[in-house]
């Protein structure tokens, strides 16, 4: 029966033509309703198919009064469906609701540890693929909790674009583009396919790709976007393992204005995902913790080992202060340096050499001292805390506090 | 049934990757099947750490014995599970056979609770893995309490066929009760 005479058909459109229809139509007629239930009204006959085929209705309580009662009286009288509703009833007390599927996230790293310790692999995942790993999963994990219309939920995406706090608007669906078309770059280093396909970017780095993906889809990003991106991340994480062992970790994967060797780039990927992770989670009013202390630990290194080239260029843009002379550092040489102390799990100390990213950071010539909590750091770095407004405590060098600082917030982008 | 999104090649290249030992198999493996894993061990034991127990062994003994799944005898999906939930019902025996000797129960009861428990696991993997057509109007039938006419026209469907889905959904759920030989317990093989 096509949809159209199931339309068109008075009320019982599951009825053989022929067959009377004792009072289905009432609805459509101009008398008055009867009483809901009312036993006066004439019993509906209905063939012994149909009567079968409203078994599982009727199992779930899903048919009109009359049919109820037509299938009940028929029951008596019928061994074979009085059987299958016995059947069928039964397995509706098997229905429940679905468990909430909300894994404990520090399950899989424990689950997994203990396979590797029992069965050590031949083909590891390298040490620094693995916060890449886990943070990819634990992005995935909220992704399955959240329904169709919270894709949909709009995110603004913030950075500090290397003066002051700048953002864009775009939805958690748009987010999941963003990573999956950043992430790219790493494949596209590694000779896999580039997620951007046939549609050009007007740059290298991550922000065109962005724009590009965003400008490319027929209409806004959908749920559909968390599978190429799953495949992608663990394609990523599949092809480091064959590569990485041999030394590849240094391979080059190029962000546009700057490279990243690879066992870096994937550090950093890591920390997106955590950082946009938290985006949705803020969006979709989702829980969504930091990741594991030792991950943890080495975003920061990267973040710490990054600040001297930041450091440089905004110097040469004339956005930090210029290095004293009689202090400048000569490459290899000891240089005025910070002391970056990060507390809480995951944290550690950093002496940053202030001077030229050639210079050798000494303790001898350290000229300030800054104190922060592990997650505080990642989000002046991610540009989520404006570097005016981190809580740091401080002690020495003003100025060279607040060019580190700036530097830290300068490592966001888009 | 096999799934359009895991073919039998994926089985078979997750089989072949597991044997080289490659770690990142392993993760890949986890997030697909560790919800369902912990589904099913939860409804069979009623605990989260017993749960998370089963979860760890579950994925132990794939890892270190990948060469005892057979591709040819079905989707991975479907050995995973019904690995699963012999695990699962062997715990639940084990835990509830120590709480016998302590006193509390008879053995009547506990067989009585273990079947119960398996065969409410057998029908959660049921309705997952059922056809999703059939799925979506028993959601909309059992917990939406939309009557059949109603799942229709919410399903775009005609009513003749809300009704056969509504039944044929009930009919799989309903083999979660026969019980098939030991170690193989019915509701995981192919038919769903």
């Amino acid at each position: 029966m096509s949809g159209f005479e199931a339309f068109d058909a008075p009320r019982e459109p599951g009825q053989p033509p022929r067959i009377p229809l004792p009072r289905s139509s009432v609805e459509d007629g101009d008398r008055p309703l009867p009483a809901p239930r009312e036993p006066a009204s004439a019993p509906l006959v209905l063939e012994h198919h149909v009567l079968k085929s409203l078994l599982g209705a009727w199992a779930l309580a899903a048919c009109s009064a009359e049919e109820t009662a037509a299938v009940e009286d028929h029951l008596g009288g019928c061994g074979p469906c009085a059987e299958e509703a016995l059947r069928l009833r039964d397995a509706v007390g098997l229905l429940h609701p679905p468990e909430s599927l909300d894994l404990d996230p520090a399950l899989r790293t424990r689950v997994l540890q203990r396979c590797l310790d029992r069965r050590p692999p031949r083909i590891p995942v390298p040490d620094w693929a693995t916060p890449y790993d886990a943070e990819t999963a634990r992005l995935d994990a909220l992704l399955q909790d959240i329904g169709d219309a919270e894709w949909h939920a709009p995110v603004r995406l913030r950075w500090f674009d290397g003066e002051g706090p700048t953002s864009r608007r775009t939805t958690v669906a748009g987010v999941i583009a963003h990573l999956l078309c950043v992430d790219g770059l790493v494949a596209v280093a590694l000779g896999l396919d580039d997620p951007l396909g046939g549609s050009p970017a007007d740059g290298p780095g991550p922000a065109f790709r962005t724009e590009a993906l965003w400008r490319s889809a027929p209409s806004p990003p959908t749920r559909a976007v968390r599978r190429p991106w799953r495949e992608q991340s663990h394609d990523l994480v599949r092809t480091v393992s064959f590569t990485g062992g041999s030394g590849s970790g240094r391979l080059a994967v190029s962000y546009g204005d700057f490279d990243l060797p690879l066992h870096d780039a994937m550090l950093d990927r890591a920390f997106e995902c955590w950082v946009h992770a938290e985006d949705i989670a803020d969006a979709v009013d989702y829980p969504y913790e930091p990741p594991a202390p030792r991950h943890l630990h080495r975003m920061i290194d990267l973040a710490a080992r990054m600040l001297p080239v930041v450091l440089a260029g905004r110097r040469q843009e004339g956005l930090a202060s210029p290095a004293p002379g009689r202090h400048l550092g000569v490459a290899g040489g000891p240089g005025r340096s910070l002391r970056l102390e990060i507390e809480g799990l995951g944290g550690g100390e950093w002496l940053i050499p202030l001077d030229s990213p050639a210079a050798e950071a000494s303790p001898e010539h350290e000229i300030a001292h800054v104190a922060l909590d592990g997650v505080e750091f990642c989000r002046l770095a991610a540009g989520h805390v404006p570097p005016e407004e981190a809580a740091a405590g401080q002690v020495g060098d003003r100025e060279a506090i607040r060019d580190v600082l700036f530097a830290a917030a300068s490592l966001s982008r888009m | 049934m096999a799934k359009k999104d895991a073919p039998p090649r994926w089985d078979r290249k997750m089989q072949q990757r597991l044997a080289r030992g490659e770690a990142a198999a392993l993760g890949e493996l986890y997030d697909r099947f560790a919800s369902l894993v912990h589904g099913l061990a939860h409804r069979v034991l009623g605990d989260e750490r017993a749960a998370d127990h089963i979860t760890r062994d579950v994925f132990a003994h794939v890892w270190e014995h990948p060469e005892t799944y057979d591709p040819k005898q079905g989707p991975l999906r479907s050995w995973v599970a019904t690995l699963t939930h012999r695990l699962a019902v062997q715990r639940l025996r084990a835990t509830e056979t120590a709480a016998l000797a302590q006193g509390g129960g008879s053995t009547e009861e506990l067989e009585r609770k273990v079947r119960r428990a398996s065969v409410a696991a057998r029908a959660d993997y049921i309705v997952t893995s059922m056809p999703s057509p059939l799925r979506a109007a028993l959601e909309l039938a059992y917990f939406q309490r939309r009557d059949y006419r109603q799942t229709a026209a919410d399903l775009g469907v005609t009513e003749d066929e809300a009704r056969r889905r509504l039944r044929l959904g009930l009919q799989l759920l309903s083999t979660a009760h026969d019980a098939g030989a030991p170690g193989s317990p019915p509701g995981y093989g192919g038919a769903v």
